[in-house]
This record gives structure tokens, sequence and C-alpha cells, in this order.
């Protein structure tokens, strides 16, 4: 917005022209310029940043927690939040180890964990939809109890003796790329989630529903259904990125992917998605994930404190509440300096 | 009441009355309840291990509690505005390292200054967090989720690899969790204070019961002339504070500090919460019954431990009870409406 437009009269002009800049100023554009900045940032602190090797280990690293984003970014989007979804990843990785070291075979093993992984998706959904309870009080409880069924499965052990045949899902890139198998599957991941929700009916019912569920509601949309299928998916999901995430570490220990809902949630908001649901793209959870991914890697190849990455996320996730605020923000602080304390139209998005 | 016109006064006032007695026997039974819950886990607990009961686990268990009441205390404030802190155990963290150090660094200095301290460095951080969130009208569970991640990052920064060792902590500190009077400690008894006073404030002062109408309907809460944004605020300062006094407290218990103290807290603290009754969407609950909430989770740690049940169980009964907490929760206040509802008809026939 131009400074030195007056605070009032630009009323009538400003639809348009604020049609337009939304579109240039979309979360989605400025997370593209960052993850473009971050390539150029990357290759100033190592030659070695777009190698093959790197860019293997970067999709390596981030791959289950990329892969649990999306299930993630539909559930906020549908106006709730799943902070389970770490403790899911868990307890299906300390069934693998279980079951494996008792001796079953890999695909009946493969088969319980889906079960279970619906299973436990549909708790979240049964207690959040048919009881009606918020799904941020439910889920703290069933990150608990699922992390907590982990524990009693494997206690302090640790199973590794898993075939190299799945374990090098964490050692080899996917045939001809420099893709890890994770980073391969989030790929397919993204596409058929971002066709769900951008170009389905049941994609667009979880924007109205989040947006505002009663009018969904009266529109006919089966919010409850909708909303359990959600849960349900990410319960699967998240199943299946801790059996990534086991055979890329080729162990299972309880303690597999503690307290990784909270880099979920984070990627997903920086991402663009609203926390009050009814907004939020595939597109932009993707550069989200590339943005994070980038300036860990970066930060890795420059020495950093890797613990300390953490900062980067936080700084991301504050950037994404506050830049979208700023015109808002101003427009506030102009209107107070002016003296003139009118009510503030649609107030934050 | 609606559209209702002028019931008869006495008979509207009588239905008044006695819903309104009504109302206050379902709160109390909220508090009874986890204090009735509690008294049975440790009477069969005790019944079946006698030990249970020994003064030396007494002391241990109230002296575990103490950090989880008192950033319960700061925690509920938040909650009940309908709000979220998630930096708590981050806050906790830095505080608690920053705090002890001192007493490496800065030859003879006095415990209470080290105190002061510790509750400054939270306060910083609580009133950037209820600066973001009143000022900058962001929601709180983004603004802490990123100063969750930004704190510890500047924890680990300032650590470093390094840690803080009993060896140069003065005994007049480590001794704090061990003074005890009639068998309690000391400790437990200042934190009850502490909490009475904060439970009490929110019950009975006009900015404490604010708190409870922003959380009921923030819009509502606005009309009706109540400073919102400087109330949130308030909250957010107090949770920081006290969870900067709690980091000074875990440092006097752990005595050895690295960047990892209080990781994960926040998730424990909100489960306290939430099982001692306060409304994860605001409006209701007391600091009590969250203080009590946190006891009931220690003491059922601690009872299995005693029991000879594995540790390994503890998570999962965490969890199972919070999803049982609020559970019947929600059953008791349906039950609650309905029967308000034929109160009501009955009084407006």
């Amino acid at each position: 917005m131009s400074q030195l437009a007056p605070a009032a009269g630009d009323v009538g002009a400003q639809p348009r022209a604020a049609h337009a800049l939304r579109y240039l100023l979309r979360w989605e554009t400025g997370l593209a310029i960052v993850v473009i900045g971050i390539g150029v940032l990357g290759t100033s602190i190592s030659s070695g940043f777009f190698s093959s090797g790197n860019i293997f280990y970067l999709g390596l690293n981030s791959g289950e927690i990329a892969i649990m984003a999306l299930p993630m970014t539909l559930i906020i989007i549908s106006g709730e939040i799943d902070l389970s979804v770490a403790s899911m990843l868990g307890m299906s990785s300390a069934i693998l180890g279980v079951l494996w070291s008792h001796g079953w075979p890999m695909p009946a093993i493969f088969v319980v964990i889906a079960i279970v992984g619906v299973l436990a998706g549909t708790l979240n959904a049964v207690l959040v939809t048919r009881l009606g309870l918020p799904s941020l009080a439910v889920t703290i409880g069933t990150l608990a109890l699922y992390r907590g069924i982990a524990l009693i499965l494997l206690g302090p052990s640790t199973i590794s003796n898993f075939p190299a045949r799945y374990t090098s899902v964490g050692i080899n890139p996917l045939l001809n790329t420099d893709l890890s198998w994770s980073a391969g599957i989030f790929i397919v991941l993204a596409v058929t989630f971002g066709v769900v929700l951008h170009a389905t009916p049941f994609g667009r019912s979880i924007y109205a529903m989040g947006a505002s569920p009663e009018a969904a509601l009266f529109a006919g949309i089966r919010v409850r259904r909708v909303k359990t299928i959600l849960f349900i998916v990410s319960g699967l999901v998240c199943s299946f990125a801790g059996v990534l995430y086991t055979f890329r570490l080729a162990t299972a220990v309880q303690d597999n992917g503690l307290g990784l809902e909270l880099d979920v949630v984070a990627i997903a908001l920086v991402g663009g998605v609203s926390i009050f649901g009814g907004k939020g793209t595939i597109v932009g959870v993707v550069l989200a994930v590339l943005a994070v991914a980038g300036i860990q890697n970066a930060l890795f190849l420059s020495n950093f404190n890797q613990e300390a990455t953490g900062l980067v996320i936080g700084g991301l996730l504050l950037l994404s509440v506050f830049v979208p605020n700023l015109a808002f923000l101003s427009a506030r602080a102009r209107r107070r300096l002016a003296g003139t304390r009118r009510a503030v139209p649609g107030g934050a998005p | 009441m609606s559209a209702v016109v002028a019931p008869p006064e006495p008979r509207g006032t009588r239905a008044d009355v006695r819903s309104r007695r009504l109302t206050e026997r379902v709160f109390r039974a909220r508090e009874s309840g986890i204090v009735a819950v509690l008294v049975l886990f440790v009477a069969v607990t005790a019944a079946i291990q006698p030990r249970f009961l020994d003064s030396s686990n007494i002391q241990f268990v109230l002296v575990n509690t103490t950090v989880f009441a008192l950033l319960a205390l700061g925690e509920t404030m938040v909650v009940v505005s309908r709000n979220v802190d998630l930096s708590v155990g981050s806050v906790l963290g830095l505080s608690a390292y920053v705090s002890a150090s001192l007493f490496g660094s800065v030859h003879g200095i006095s415990v209470m200054v080290v105190f002061l301290v510790g509750i400054a460095i939270g306060l910083v951080c609580g009133a950037a967090n209820g600066l973001m969130v009143a000022a900058g009208r962001v929601p709180s569970l983004v603004v802490t989720l990123a100063t969750l991640y930004v704190i510890r990052g500047i924890d680990i920064l300032h650590v470093g690899g390094g840690e803080v060792v009993a060896s140069t902590l003065p005994s007049s500190f480590t001794n704090i969790p061990l003074y005890t009077v009639l068998g309690i400690p000391y400790i437990a008894i200042a934190v009850a204070v502490v909490v009475g006073v904060g439970a009490y404030y929110m019950r009975s002062f006009r900015s404490g019961r604010e708190l409870y109408a922003i959380g009921s309907n923030p819009e509502a809460a606005r009309l009706a002339g109540i400073r919102v944004g400087r109330r949130v605020f308030t909250a957010f300062a107090v949770s920081g504070a006290i969870a900067g006094l709690a980091g000074v407290l875990w440092a006097a218990q752990y005595q050895t500090i690295d960047s990892s103290a209080g990781t994960g807290y926040e998730l424990q603290v909100i489960a306290a919460v939430v099982v001692g009754g306060v409304a994860i969407f605001g409006g209701s609950g007391s600091a009590v019954g969250a203080a009590l909430g946190a006891l009931l989770l220690n003491t059922i740690n601690s009872a299995l431990n005693v029991l000879g049940i594995s540790s390994l169980w503890v998570e999962a009964i965490a969890g199972f009870l919070l999803l049982l907490a609020i559970s019947l929760d929600r059953v008791i206040s349906v039950r609650l409406a309905t029967a308000l509802r034929s109160l009501r008809a009955r009084g407006g026939a």
C-alpha cells in the first residue's frame, strides 16, 4: 500500500487494487521467493548445495515430516488439529519392531500397521465428531496414549535387525534420481492431496466447514463424515510414515519421532494455512517444506549449531502470521496516529 | 433467555436461583471429582503397597508436582481467556539455565536475586508473547508455537554444549526442595499458597473475572467495555513470569541443567490443566483444579512406580485419563444443559 495515499478517501479505488495486489502478495508468492533465496544462499555457502548427494539427504531428512504435513494441512483447513501424528508414527514404528522381532513376515506386519493406523485415526475422529470434543484436547490425550502404547510394546529395547532390502530406503535413492524414497512418496502424495483438496467437491467442502461449520452443515455438507475421513487418513499416512522412519534409521525405539507433531503443525502454518481453518493451499505447504528443509540444510552446511535450527522454523512461523497482517496493522497504526478511531472492518485475516 | 416477554417476577427469580445453585453444585463437583479420584487412587495404592504413604514418597510426589502446579496456574490464566501458551517449556528451560549459571559466574550471589532473575526472564518472554497476541492480533497458538522454537533456539545457542552441574550450586539453593514442616515440603506449601492466591484473584477480582468473560465470548467482552488486549497481555506476561519462577525451582530440584530442560512440558501442562477441568476453549475452570490435575498426574506416575507396574504404562494411562476426563466433562455438561432447559421451561410456564 502506498505511503502517500491518505488514510481515508481511497476507499473507492481500494477493492480492485487490493484484488490485484492480493494475488501478487499471496503468501505462496513470498514463500517461493524465500525458497529461491535459500537456494542462492545455499550455493553461496557451499558449492555442494545442489549436488545430488545433498539433495538426497535433504529429502531423506525431511521426508516423514513432509508426508505427515499433508493430512495435517487438510485437517487444519477443516478447522480441527491433530497433535497425535508423531505418536502414531512412533506407535507404528514400535509395532513394526515388535512383530518383526517375533518373526512375522513383513507383508503381514504392514497390514497390521495399516489397520492400527486406521483405528488410531478412528478413535480421534469418534471423540471429535461424535462426542463433540475439541480436537486440540483430544489429540493431546491420544498423543500421550499412542506414545504410551509404543512404550508398553517396546519398552527400553531397540530392534534393529531389519532386512537390508527394506532399510535401503535410508541409503539408496529412487531409481535414477537424486530423490530419497520418502521424497518421491511425498511428491506423489502431495499431488494426490492437492487434487483432492483443490479440485474435488470433497476438497471444497473441507474449506467450507473450516470457514463456517454451521453454514457448511446447513448447506448439506456431511461435516462429521468428512472430518472422520480426514482423521482416519491422517492415521493411515502417519503409520506409513512410521514404517519409512523405522527403515530409514534401521531402528525401532519407543521414542521414534518424539515431538515431531509441533514441527508438522509449524510447517503447515508456515505454508500459509490458517489455524482458524478455511484457508491454505497444498502448494504453500510444499513450498514451506522446501523452505524449512533448505534452511536447515544450509545452516548445517555452514556449521551452525544443528539443534538451534528451530530458531528458523520459529522465525518463519512469526513471519507467516505477521506479514499477511502488515497491511492491517499499518492501517491501524496510521489511524491511531491520525487520531480517528473508527471501527476496524474485517480484523485480522 | 431470549425473546420471552417478562415472565412473572418471583417465578423467574426462583428458577434463576435454582439453576444457579445447580450450576454451582456441578462446578464444585468438578474439583471434588478430581479430589475423589485422587483419594481413591492413593487409598487403593496404599492398601496394596503401604510404602506409598512413606513420608519420603509423599515429599517426592509433592516436590515433583510444584513445578507443574505453578506452570498450570499460568496456563490456566491464559487458557481461560481462550488462548494457549505453548512456550512455557522453553521459557522454563531458558530461565533454569540462565539463573542457575549465575551461581558459577557471579560469586556469592544471593538466592533471592537468582529467583528474581529467573522471574524477570520469564516475564520478558511472556510479555513478548502477550504483545504479539494482543497488539499483533495473531492467534496465540501460532505465536507461542513460534516462540517455543525461538526461545529454545536462543537457549541452545547460549548454552552451547555446556551444562550447569550440581557442584557449582550453593547448598542454600539445592536445599530448597528439602526443607519440610510436619513432613510437608515448604516449597509445596508455598506453591499451594501461590496457586490459591491466583485462583482467588481470578475468582473474585474484577480483572480476573474479565478473563473468564473474554474466554466465554471475546466479542461480547469487548463490547461490554473490557480492555481485551490489556487483559490478554497481562495473562501471557504472568504465565511467562510463573514459568520463569518454575524454571528456577526446576534448577534447584534437578541441579544438572543443560539446554534440554523442560522440553515437551507444554503439552503435559495443558494435559494437567484440561484434566483439572479448565475448558480448552476458555471461559471456565479454576487454577486450583488445574493444580489438582497436575497433582493427580504426578501421583499416578508415582503410584504405578511404587506398585512395581512398569513406568512404561504411565504415559498411556495419563493419556487415557485425559480422554476420560474430557469425555466425562462433555457428558456432564450436556446433562446440565438439559436439566437447565427443563428447569427454565418449568420456571417460564
